[in-house]
């Protein structure tokens, strides 16, 4: 998955001395100098250069003033008072990504020369350039508006007519071109080739009018597309999801987790005002490297469904009606005592977080209640980034002891069916019917309470159901399924009523056994990590934004190995 | 002022008689060096070649002994190609199409010794693609080669075996930059390879060691043999060795190519002398001294030019035009260089706005569009050009195309960027006040803020 991953040298103890603006520091030896620079905390502005492409140099602005050490008559570097080399400055300008740093080599990133060519690349890409920012979804986050503030020179010499190119260009299912835009950095065609292994992006036609386009009867339809979205340094590729939906500079930016699937890419939630409008990915080596799949990052349009569960329904003559939370509550309490706890069943989801988990492990500790399994949702698994396993926590439902994976749960139909189970309890938005309990067992039930998220055929059969917040409307933790435990934060809140689960389970304690002492999310963490194995010694800062390796990966991480 | 030619390369070429097929060849001593070579040697064919100080005939001048030096055959440990260049496409160029057309079988047999030479069992040769009567000329010649045991499995009964295939060339000015010409060979756009880290010597065809020589070049690899390197780089000047291929285009009386010593002929003496003085019997105003990306130098120019005395010190000394040399250290001492060795000479008739537009609109069509300063700089520069020469320049303009200019040169990817900018450089370096006349001329220019030229 990444071929190249110029950010991290061969040999990161294979320190050399490098001089950055006049600076003399150790670097490893072969990092390429765009890297070195940031390291230097300088940088060294550049569109076509991605540490996770191949090298290309074609953008030219990474252009810097290069030394070597002067060479003394014995082939040996000439030392100055320092005692370091003295160096001697190439005349012409080198590329920084595809420079790799040698012992006693000098760096200019900001000399006369480096502002000069810096602002000759900036002049030379806004000439064709259509300007059009105003209606640009790339706005806010260009590299052509970031650079022209800090390299160009605010104004413009061009008095020709502009280069004509496709506009409006439906380069696949989910992304539309603006070939004006392009500064044709290639970013795109080598994702495609190199991370996504399908050659459909190229460029045709010569000079200013070479143009990006997809190969002759094909489409960009890439499962892994809208990647290209991200890396896009200007507004060529933009999402048609996302397009002209919303200014990227109001969206609060959350940091989260995809809970597609079990792989648990590391995203970062966009919203504004309550209402997510992206899903984009959030860094890390260990799990997605910068890459998330179309699905997942779409997957988000049902946090506003209509079908969104926003009140707590109570059943009353065979039909639901809204009622208040603590009414909500009171009958779900109840309904749990109802039934002898052996004739209890609980669907403790592998979608919702540990956190979620302990809470509901500890209520059923105290009702007695054994009979408690997850339910198996199978994933498309690529050779990419797709885990086979649809469920985001099922590593953590199995070290919380509540999950089996969905065996138990197979025969619980039959149960029902049998009259060994008179009650069941389901969370996480379980639909319990297509996983292989009918309808007709359903009605048979004497207890049925249902936490979800989307109204769906189980919910609308529940005596007592409780309105839950979403992945990106909670905070909690997840364990993926190469045993990673991350986290994720609330991005927004869940519409009308809706309440993250913990706190629902929290409340149910309550009603059931009068006591609690979990009233925050870290409260919970802390208590769990002191009662389960796997998360002893764990702390809730401890996790950090990039999770923490629970257990030596049963799973080749894709991401890692190839 | 008679100055005789020195044919080596171009000793056969349109003799009465002389055909381009293997039998006629080989009546005029054909493949006698190829056997001659093959007793000798590949090392000592390389240490005759780099005795000789060949420099290539491209347009760069690179010493050919060291370019070969890059690569050492017997620790070669993936196969090591040879690319024969024959994209010739520089404006003011046509000595190469000479050679395949009329004397295929000195190509090859230059190109095979090369090959010997450096362990090269494969071999390349990329012809321009608007050569299709040269293309079907070589395939032939390859066949009758083969036939005979030149070519292909144990050539003369020596063991050595060897292919050569024709490949046709993009139809695009950056196949010839030896990079771009790779990757096309490669079935890719001619994007030229970024240089380091994809050096032909060691990342070359298919990531593997690559020599890339221009066919004049590698025909006089066969004359080096015929009289060992010493006495080759007697004719010709120290470090400016054998004979050039000149090729005279422009208001000439007597264009056309010629092969004389390099710097055995003066620029004056080539156009007066040789071509017969300027045409219409008008005065020289300019001339591009080695194909049209070369500076142009303005009649009248002196130069002062660097250069031993007979005690061997180094003195300054003070150049005519006429008086240049016409080799590659008195060109390059001038500004300008010998390039491909296309000489365009332009009387006083000819407006340098047009000269200037048509080579710039040739190199903003030509641009591969692979970087930005000169994907983007080139065609602006053209703009500019055309806007000029219709009538619509600025008083800024001048200063704008040296300032574009400049910020092309020595940024990119390939040589390109220095070929679009160095004619423009000249041009408004030697001829500012042409250009500014001719702006202050069209008058109403500076009150339009754009006008509707399309590309």
């Amino acid at each position: 998955m990444n071929p190249w991953n110029h950010d991290v040298a061969k040999d990161e103890k294979d320190l050399i001395d490098v001089q950055v603006d006049g600076v003399w520091m150790q670097m490893p030896r072969g990092l390429n100098v765009v890297e070195v620079a940031h390291r230097s905390k300088k940088f060294i502005p550049h569109y076509c250069y991605h540490p996770k492409l191949s090298v290309v140099g074609n953008c030219r602005m990474c252009l810097f003033e290069m030394g070597t050490p002067k060479m003394g008559p014995d082939r040996k570097p000439i030392l100055g008072p320092d005692g370091k080399p003295e160096i001697a400055w190439m005349p012409r300008p080198q590329i920084g990504c595809a420079t790799g740093v040698t012992p006693g080599m000098g760096i200019r990133t900001d000399s006369a020369l480096v502002k000069d060519c810096r602002n000759g690349v900036m002049e030379f890409l806004l000439i064709n350039h259509p300007l059009d920012c105003t209606i640009c979804d790339q706005a806010g986050e260009c590299k052509l508006q970031e650079y022209s503030v800090e390299y160009g020179t605010g104004e413009s010499r061009f008095v020709e007519n502009k280069v004509k190119k496709p506009k409006n260009v439906d380069l696949g299912e989910r992304i539309v071109l603006d070939d004006e835009r392009c500064i044709l950095c290639s970013r795109c065609i080598r994702f495609s080739s190199e991370v996504g292994k399908e050659d459909v992006l190229g460029f045709v036609n010569r000079g200013s009018h070479s143009t990006l386009t997809a190969y002759p009867g094909k489409r960009f339809d890439h499962p892994y597309s809208l990647n290209t979205v991200d890396i896009c340094p200007v507004g060529a590729l933009t999402s048609k999801d996302f397009r002209f939906q919303m200014r990227v500079w109001f969206l609060k930016e959350s940091k989260s987790l995809c809970t597609s699937c079990g792989t648990g890419c590391n995203i970062t939630v966009g919203s504004r005002e309550g209402k997510v409008h992206r899903l984009t990915p959030r860094e890390n080596e260990a799990v997605n490297s910068q890459w998330m799949c179309d699905f997942g990052r779409l997957n988000f349009h049902y946090l506003d469904s209509k079908d969104r569960l926003t009140r707590p329904l109570l059943q009353a003559a065979g039909q639901q009606f809204p009622g208040t939370w603590a009414d909500a509550i009171q009958r779900a309490a109840e309904g749990l005592k109802k039934v002898k706890p052996e004739e209890m069943a609980v669907v403790a989801s592998a979608r919702l977080t540990n956190e979620e988990l302990f809470v509901l492990k500890r209520l059923l500790a105290e009702l007695g209640v054994t009979r408690v399994d997850g339910v198996q949702n199978l994933g498309q698994a690529d050779s990419f980034l797709r885990s086979g396993d649809g469920n985001p926590n099922s590593r953590g439902a199995e070290l919380l002891g509540l999950s089996s994976g969905g065996r138990k749960f197979s025969g619980w139909g039959e149960e029902i069916v049998s009259g060994k189970i008179r009650g069941l309890f389901v969370l996480g938005g379980e639909n319990v019917i297509p996983a292989g309990i009918s309808a007709s067992a359903l009605a048979k039930l004497e207890v049925l309470i249902v936490s979800g998220i989307l109204q769906n055929e189980t919910t609308r059969a529940a005596h007592v159901v409780l309105p839950a917040a979403a992945s990106a409307e909670k905070t909690g933790s997840m364990v993926n399924v190469h045993g990673r435990l991350q986290r994720m934060t609330r991005a927004v809140a869940g519409p009308g009523e809706a309440r993250e689960d913990w706190m629902i389970l929290r409340d149910l304690r309550e009603a059931c056994t009068g006591g609690n002492s979990l009233h925050s999310v870290e409260d919970v963490w802390k208590a769990m990590s002191m009662e389960v194995p796997a998360f002893t010694g764990m702390s809730w800062a401890k996790i950090g934004d990039l999770g923490v390796q629970l257990e030596s990966s049963a799973q080749a991480v894709p991401s890692i190995t190839s | 002022m008679a100055i005789s030619e020195q044919r080596l390369i171009f000793k056969h070429i349109d003799a009465p008689g002389y055909t381009r097929d293997m039998e006629c060849y080989l009546k005029h001593g054909g493949y006698e060096m190829l056997k001659k070579g093959l007793a000798m040697g590949p090392s000592a064919i390389r240490d005759e070649v780099k005795k000789s100080q060949l420099r290539g005939r491209g347009g760069a001048g690179f010493p050919t002994g060291t370019k070969w030096s890059f690569i050492d055959p017997s620790k070669a440990t993936k196969p090591i190609y040879l690319i024969c260049n024959a994209d010739e496409s520089e404006p003011g160029t046509f000595k190469d199409r000479q050679i395949i057309y009329k004397d295929p079988h000195q190509l090859l047999e230059g190109m095979i010794l090369s090959c010997f030479a450096n362990g090269v069992k494969l071999a390349y040769l990329y012809i321009r693609c608007e050569f299709t009567f040269g293309h079907k000329v070589l395939e032939k010649a390859i066949q009758e080669a083969k036939a005979a045991g030149f070519l292909g499995k144990n050539i003369l009964k020596s063991g050595y075996d060897l292919e050569i295939y024709v490949h046709r060339g993009a139809g695009a000015y950056i196949c010839g930059e030896e990079t771009g010409l790779i990757e096309s060979l490669e079935g890719k756009r001619a994007y030229p390879r970024i240089k380091p880290p994809y050096f032909p010597a060691v990342l070359g065809l298919y990531m593997s060691p690559t020599i890339v020589n221009n066919v004049e070049t590698l025909c006089n690899v066969k004359h080096i043999v015929e009289m060992g390197g010493d006495a080759y780089a007697k004719i010709g000047r120290p470090n400016n060795t054998g004979t050039r291929l000149l090729c005279v285009s422009g208001d000439v009386v007597k264009p056309g190519y010629y092969e004389f010593p390099c710097g055995g002929i003066t620029l004056g003496q080539l156009i007066y002398g040789v071509c017969g003085g300027i045409r219409n019997g008008r005065r020289l105003k300019a001339v591009i001294p080695g194909g049209s990306s070369a500076k142009v130098l303005r009649a009248g120019e002196v130069f002062k030019v660097k250069e031993k005395d007979a005690q061997g010190n180094m003195v300054d000394r003070e150049v005519k035009l006429e008086d240049l040399r016409m080799d590659f250290d008195s060109l390059a001492a001038a500004g300008s260089m010998a390039g491909s060795g296309g000489v365009i000479v332009m009387d006083d008739t000819r407006d340098m706005v047009e000269c200037l537009a048509n080579i710039s609109t040739f190199y903003a069509h030509e641009s591969c569009g692979q970087c930005t300063p000169c994907r983007e700089g080139v065609l602006w520069l053209k703009k500019i050009l055309a806007r000029i020469a219709e009538g619509h320049g600025r008083d800024s303009d001048p200063g704008l195309l040296k300032d574009v200019a400049d910020r092309i040169a020595g940024r990119t990817i390939c040589a390109f960027g220095e070929a679009a900018a160095w004619p423009v450089q000249s041009f408004i370096g030697k001829f500012k006040e042409e250009i500014q006349l001719r702006i202050r001329r069209n008058g109403t220019a500076a009150k339009r803020d754009t006008i509707s030229l399309t590309h």
